[in-house]
């Protein structure tokens, strides 16, 4: 018990005076996770709404493989971008493996199916006699898909908050394709882990905090935005 | 019939038809749906479609409005056959309301102004429009609120200025009023009649109400089994059904069988059950086999005896065999040789202290009786 107390309050310490080591972490992970958030909505919504909105051979099989994807093991997915980046791999020649750019890959490769679900589950939500209706009032058929897309919104925020949390607190793939490289590609969760191995737990506790913090921050944000538009109803 | 199909047609002199539907078929699964041979929305006209649950009325009106294309047959606008690359350019000239509002998750003037939105309009063009037609559906005072917070009569007024914000070349209307109370109903049926006359709007309205369709449609079709079965005037549909479906679902009641004794002078003289009836403006031969038809409410019913002011040339003498309450008003089965329903109100049902087998005298006019042929 006094090991905990005594590391909290050294992690507090080590927040509030530290050595700037510790923000650079922080930064390094919100940047990554964000990003390959932006890209897995901009992939995601996309390719979620044309499932849901369209029918063809296979779409079944497809449907499938997204949900399964939805429960992709960060590791398994660090291992096959590791395959794929490695030297003498498929993309090898672009020399990005354990930097930040290859995390950003990683995480969006796991965030990218979540996203694509939530969206086709929302966009499913809306009645077909709705989309039935914006079509009779003369809407194309990108007009369409936007306005549904609006509609589904709030639902949609799900996908943003599911999208993000899923990947800031991953650490498979960060380590596998990131190789938490000091100052390069430690992120909060794999200078944890490392931190927690050579029994540094003040360290490990405060980024345990930052990390929770910043999950907390981004969830708060977003479940206003919902609230306020769950409210308006 | 594909001949002229990219042909403009003249207009005839008469009324010119917007939308035009020629040998059109629908088939889900194998089972025709909708059978049209043509069907034509005229300039400035309500169509009123009447026809049961699974008429496939509902199905004609999208494939009117090009929502739905049909399986076999064509869609003509304007004369022209619509092709496949022209759909959004001329479903941008039609508007349509269904039963449930279906309104977006934003304001009531978001709402309405969302077609012109579509259509790429300013901003400056949509808010006076959107403002007018809000204000002639009667919510221009809702045009801030959020549209889920609007009660139902409210939200399909929304709907309805939303459709016709966008002065449609045929506006189509799925059972508008359907999911609507009572008095929000009514209310609203004689404000957008109005409008619609005062524009003179194309307009098509599907209901399964023959009181809608009586009192909105100039044309009224009755449609049973994708088939259209009747088009006449609303008031012809409904004095005048030229078949014995059509009668029954346009609410005439008494169909019986009798025998053309006399014909002449615009006045068929019938014999039915042994009873002389006398049918005004009745086609038909002495000697002809046919079927009466007599709507309820238009039998009357007297105390025998009593000195009758009633011009009417059919006086028949029965007894009330039944007396079934049917809303504000009684329905009385008479029978005079042939069984007569009459609608009577609840205070003639308490004046002639009517009972069962009460003698009474039956009469209607010779203009409420007509004949249909012998199916």
């Amino acid at each position: 018990m006094s090991l905990l107390v005594e590391a909290l309050r050294q992690a507090a310490s080590l927040l509030v005076g530290g050595d700037g080591e510790i923000w650079g972490i922080l930064w390094l992970s919100l940047r990554v996770s964000a990003t390959a958030t932006a890209i897995a909505l901009a992939l995601g919504i996309p390719f979620g709404a044309l499932l849901a909105l369209t029918r063809f051979p296979g779409r079944g099989l497809v449907v499938s493989a997204v949900n399964t994807g939805m429960g992709l093991p960060p590791v398994v997915v660090g291992l096959f971008i590791s395959l794929l980046l490695w030297r003498s791999g498929l993309l090898g020649v672009w020399e990005i493996l354990y930097t930040p750019t290859a995390i950003v890959i990683a995480q969006a490769v796991i965030a990218t199916p979540i996203v694509t679900g939530i969206t086709l589950a929302a966009v499913q939500n809306v009645p077909e006699r709705f989309r039935l209706q914006l079509v009779a009032l003369g809407a194309s058929r990108l007009q369409m898909v936007w306005v549904v897309l609006r509609e589904a919104r709030l639902p949609m925020l799900a996908a943003v908050m599911a999208g993000f949390g899923g990947i800031i607190s991953e650490i498979g793939a960060s380590m596998m394709v990131g190789g938490n490289i000091k100052g390069q590609t430690r992120t909060l969760t794999t200078a944890m882990v490392l931190e927690t191995g050579k029994g540094n737990f003040d360290v490990a506790i405060a980024l345990a905090i930052l990390l929770l913090v910043l999950i907390f921050l981004v969830n708060w944000a977003l479940t206003a935005i919902q609230q306020r538009g769950a409210s308006a109803r | 019939m594909s001949g002229t199909a990219h042909a403009p047609r003249p207009a005839d002199g008469a009324l010119s038809a917007v939308v035009e539907l020629e040998a059109v078929r629908v088939v889900y699964g194998g089972r025709p749906v909708v059978d049209v041979g043509h069907l034509a929305v005229r300039a400035g006209e309500l169509l009123a479609i009447i026809g049961p649950n699974g008429s496939g009325k509902s199905t004609l009106l999208r494939v009117l409005g090009l929502l739905e294309p049909p399986t076999a047959g064509e869609v003509r606008f304007r004369g022209q056959a619509v092709a496949r690359r022209d759909l959004l350019t001329v479903r941008r000239q039609m508007a349509s309301v269904f039963q449930d509002p279906l309104l977006v998750d934003a304001t009531a003037f978001d709402n309405v102004a969302l077609g012109l939105r579509f259509r790429g309009l300013s901003r400056g063009e949509i808010v006076p429009r959107v403002q007018r037609w809000m204000d002639r559906l009667g919510v221009g005072h809702l045009a801030e609120r959020r549209a889920r917070t609007l009660s139902g009569g409210e939200a399909q007024r929304t709907a309805l200025a939303r459709a016709l914000v966008l002065q449609p070349a045929v506006l189509l209307l799925d059972e508008p009023f359907s999911a609507l109370d009572q008095p929000t109903r009514e209310a609203l049926i004689v404000e957008l009649g109005r409008i619609l006359r005062h524009d003179r709007i194309t307009t098509v309205l599907v209901t399964h109400d023959r009181g809608e369709a009586m009192t909105l449609g100039d044309q009224v079709a009755a449609m049973m089994d994708g088939r259209i079965l009747q088009l006449a005037d609303a008031a012809r549909l409904f004095r005048a059904p030229a078949s014995e479906v059509v009668a029954r679902f346009v609410g005439v009641e008494t169909i019986v069988d009798g025998r053309v004794v006399a014909a002449g002078d615009g006045l068929l003289t019938l014999d039915v059950a042994g009873q002389k009836i006398e049918v005004a403006a009745g086609r038909g031969q002495a000697g002809e086999e046919v079927r009466l038809c007599v709507r309820p409410e238009d039998v009357t019913l007297t105390v025998p005896g009593e000195v009758s002011l009633s011009s009417s040339r059919n006086q028949l003498t029965g007894t009330i065999t039944q007396l079934l309450p049917s809303g504000a008003q009684v329905r009385a089965l008479v029978d005079c040789g042939f069984p007569l329903v009459a609608l009577v109100t609840h205070r003639s049902v308490e004046e002639m202290s009517m009972v069962e087998g009460l003698p009474v005298v039956a009469s209607f006019k010779a203009t409420a009786a007509h004949v249909i042929p012998r199916s």
